[in-house]
């Protein structure tokens, strides 16, 4: 049991990660399932970290309330972006989202209350698992559930035919919208959790390089239902830290398999685990998005 | 009127590809448009269910003026239409496309979906499947659309259409792919649908099909309506004769 | 005043060359090949290679531009032909392309490491022009003009050759190309060659300028070339030239009232406006808004 104990202790910064990258995974996974790939998340995850833990180190608000004002804020800022650019489709959608995470990089970067380019440090580390493992549970609940519903109907019409879609009279914009502003919310959520549980900020932690990895967790694990991106943080979380010897070639192994899958398995990891006929009758995944 | 255009104009580029098209549909009837490749009937439909938007020119649907409502507008309207060429949810199965054709006249679910274990719908479920049942693809049910041969595809898509409850069904050429038996269930099918009181715009190359379904049939060329009348009006026209059947026959 | 300038034109050369080839795979195939600033450093990174094994530069910039093209050809025979095969959408080539880019940015750090690095001291050409009061690196004019003949040969070729006729052709309609006797998977093949070899001409040069390779050297020009690219119109060559002097001269133009620390704040709100109000970019023709 002590064993255990110790095991759990020695691995609780990975498990936390763990939840953390599913979080960011599903929130992907919702603009991916109604056929758009934008790269916006990893920019509304720094919103919320960046206010959440302004507004509990520096005006003592309590954690849950900071947590709950950095999502919504991430959330309101995907309103006006949503707005605006899902006139846009395919790879110009893309890099618009992505331009839009650099500029909120870039405005992080030149406000002197967010420590600028040294990063904040010493946020009060509030955050506990079961925090994030509670949240995990009930967005991947809720998500499983709205993905069954008439709102997750409309999302698999969007993907697979816009034009025909609008013509069964589903309002394509105002839905790849709801899924932006709900991803940016879960996004946010992740951000503030991940700020109070890493003592420290930098801005670079929100950059290109997360929209990748956030993208590459859930193009990997496969987009037909909620389980797929959770499998892909794990197997991108995890993998390297069992295989220690990974770490030093950890992108290498995350770039190989990220090419065989879409080459391979366009439609993810998960199809692997699924009974041939939900296969048949799901299909969704990176091979979708266009 | 059920559907009126007045002086429609689309301009792609330097083209006119519809140009000042006055239209009056009556309620209660199959109305035929045909016209050479090109004529603009596809855009002009385009127009009228709000994938496009004019130039100039009104659309009046049931009295209201439509002419700058999008699309899933028109649907709730009461507006259905199909595609030239089909435009199915491939990776959907037969089911669902109907569902999702059903969308304007479900109560959005996700609250009761919310609830552990529990399933929505099951009234839209009797009626997608009953729509099925009435275009033969009920047996077909969980198939996946893309699966599905052309001919029962395009039936599918009349089926989704239907699922809207629309009063004006529009069919872009529903019987291209359709074998003679398909042709002739389709023939029947609008008749039904007709009687039920539902209005259908018809485009559609075989001739033969426009003139035996329609009580009346616009012909456009180059953008413009060069007739209207009845089948056989039409069919004496020499305009038509020359531009759209002497086309067709030379 | 005339320094900047100088610059300008310096830093949008750079641009240019590393837009031109990311064009060029956009403009014949609608990929974004998210690759190319790996391909960039890859560039950086073999000239330093063979320079410390004592090649002369010039010779070391061929050498790594016929690498880089090389590795282009290889990049695409992993990544994007299986795609191709199986009718992929374009999408699905962007997301293949960031594994690939993973890749290669690891394998430089592995050899060096993920800081600055720097050419053996002496073999990097450097001199300095006077003109009137100013002192000009003269490094930077050789890199200009090398990198004005890559545009102008690049024109060149597109325009005049019947290499260029064949990938016109590709870009417009590749079954039409096939129709008409074009040996696509030939005329991809070369495409990714001329992308990849410019992609690492501009790494070696830059690398020259700064005298300061690294792992993520190419970061920044990927997300300044999606900036020169929408500009100028996604796909269009000529519309990337422009887009990338509009670019550094607006940059430069823009620490006048910008903080230094929002420079590249700029560019992206740039990218963006673009987007919104004219997605064709200034110079395209292709509609993102295909119905």
């Amino acid at each position: 049991m002590d064993e255990l104990n110790d095991l759990f202790f020695a691995y609780s910064t990975t498990i936390g990660v763990l939840g953390i990258n599913g979080l960011l995974a599903l929130s992907v996974w919702l603009t991916l399932y109604c056929g758009q790939l934008t790269l916006g998340n990893a920019a509304f995850m720094g919103i919320a970290a960046y206010s959440s833990a302004l507004l509990t180190m520096r005006a003592d608000v309590p954690f849950p309330l900071a947590l709950l004002i950095g999502a919504l804020l991430a959330g309101l800022v995907a309103l006006p972006l949503g707005a605006t650019v899902f006139r846009l489709r395919g790879v110009y959608l893309a890099i618009a989202t992505l331009a839009f995470g650099e500029v909120i990089r870039v405005v992080i970067l030149a406000i002197p209350a967010t420590g600028k380019g040294q990063g904040l440090v010493g946020i009060p580390p509030t955050t506990e698992l079961w925090h994030i493992y509670l949240s995990l549970a009930v967005v991947t609940y809720l998500l499983a559930r709205v993905r069954l519903s008439t709102i997750g109907r409309a999302w698999s019409a969007i993907r697979e035919d816009e034009v025909a879609a609008a013509s069964q009279g589903i309002a394509v914009r105002r839905y790849k919208l709801l899924a932006f502003v709900l991803g940016a919310l879960i996004a946010g959520l992740a951000g503030g959790l991940s700020a109070h549980f890493n003592f420290a900020l930098q801005p670079d932690e929100f950059g290109f390089a997360r929209a990748v990895q956030i993208l590459v967790f859930a193009v990997v694990g496969g987009v037909p239902n909620v389980l797929g991106p959770l499998l892909g943080a794990l197997l991108f979380t995890v993998l390297p830290e069992i295989l220690r010897s990974l770490q030093e070639y950890r992108d290498i192994f995350q770039g190989a398999v990220l090419v065989l899958v879409i080459v391979y398995l366009p439609r993810g990891l998960v199809t692997l685990f699924q009974l041939r006929r939900t296969r048949r009758l799901q299909r969704v995944g990176a091979a979708d998005v266009a | 009127m059920l559907l009126e255009t007045a002086g429609l104009t689309k301009r792609f580029g330097g083209v006119t590809a519809v140009d000042g098209i006055d239209l009056s549909v009556a309620p209660g009837q199959v109305f035929g448009l045909i016209g050479p490749n090109g004529a603009g009937k596809t855009t002009l439909i385009n127009l009228l269910s709000g994938q496009l938007r004019a130039d100039a020119g009104a659309v009046r649907f049931d009295g209201a003026d439509v002419t700058a409502s999008p699309a899933h507008r028109l649907t709730y309207l009461g507006l259905a239409r199909t595609f030239q060429g089909v435009r199915l949810f491939k990776g959907l199965s037969v089911l669902e496309n109907v569902l999702v054709g059903r969308h304007v006249r479900m109560r959005s679910d996700v609250l009761a979906r919310l609830v552990p274990f529990r399933a929505a719908g099951a009234g839209d479920r009797a009626a997608a499947l009953a729509l099925l049942d009435r275009v033969g693809l009920r047996a077909r049910a969980g198939a996946l659309a893309g699966e599905l041969a052309y001919g029962d595809q395009r039936r599918l898509e009349i089926a989704r259409a239907l699922a809207s409850e629309p009063r004006l069904l529009i069919l872009d050429e529903p019987a291209a792919g359709m074998n003679p038996t398909e042709s002739v269930g389709l023939r029947s099918l609008m008749t039904e649908l007709v009687a039920g009181g539902l209005t259908i715009i018809l485009i559609e190359h075989d001739v033969r099909l426009v003139m035996d379904a329609c009580a009346r049939v616009a012909v456009l060329n180059f953008g413009r309506k060069i007739a209207e009348g009845t089948p056989a009006e039409i069919q004496a026209d020499p305009l038509v004769r020359e531009a759209y059947l002497g086309a067709a026959d030379g | 005043m005339l320094e900047q300038i100088y610059n300008a034109v310096f830093v949008g050369s750079i641009y240019a060359l590393f837009a031109l080839g990311f064009t060029l795979v956009f403009s014949v195939l609608d990929i974004l090949n998210l690759a190319h600033p790996a391909i960039f450093t890859v560039g950086a990174f073999t000239a330093l290679f063979v320079m410390q094994a004592g090649v002369p530069a010039p010779l070391a910039l061929v050498i790594a531009a016929v690498v880089c093209g090389l590795l282009g050809v290889l990049l695409d025979r992993v990544a994007f032909a299986p795609l191709r095969r199986r009718g992929a959408p374009p999408l699905s080539a962007m997301i293949s392309s960031i594994g690939v880019a993973l890749i290669l940015t690891r394998l430089i750090q592995l050899r060096y490491g993920p800081d600055l690095q720097a050419y053996p001291a002496g073999s990097v050409p450097s001199g300095v022009l006077d003109v009137g009061s100013l002192q000009l690196d003269g490094l930077r004019l050789v890199i200009i003009v090398v990198a004005l003949a890559l545009m102008v040969g690049l024109t060149f070729l597109v325009r005049r050759t019947p290499l260029g006729r064949q990938l016109r052709a590709l870009a417009e309609d590749p079954r039409a190309a096939r129709l008409l006797g074009v040996d696509v998977e030939r005329a991809i093949a070369a495409t990714f060659f001329i992308s990849a070899g410019l992609g690492g001409v501009a790494g070696v040069l830059y690398g020259f300028a700064t005298n300061s390779p690294y792992s993520q050297m190419g970061l920044p020009f990927e997300l300044k070339a999606f900036t020169v690219m929408v500009v100028g119109g996604m796909g269009s060559i000529p519309g990337a030239l422009v887009g990338a002097y509009l670019l550094s001269f607006g940059e430069t133009a823009s620490l006048a009232f910008l903080p230094s620390e929002l420079r590249d704040a700029f560019a992206f709100g740039l990218l963006f406006i673009v987007l919104l109000v004219r997605p064709n970019g200034l110079l395209g023709q292709k509609s993102p808004d295909r119905v």
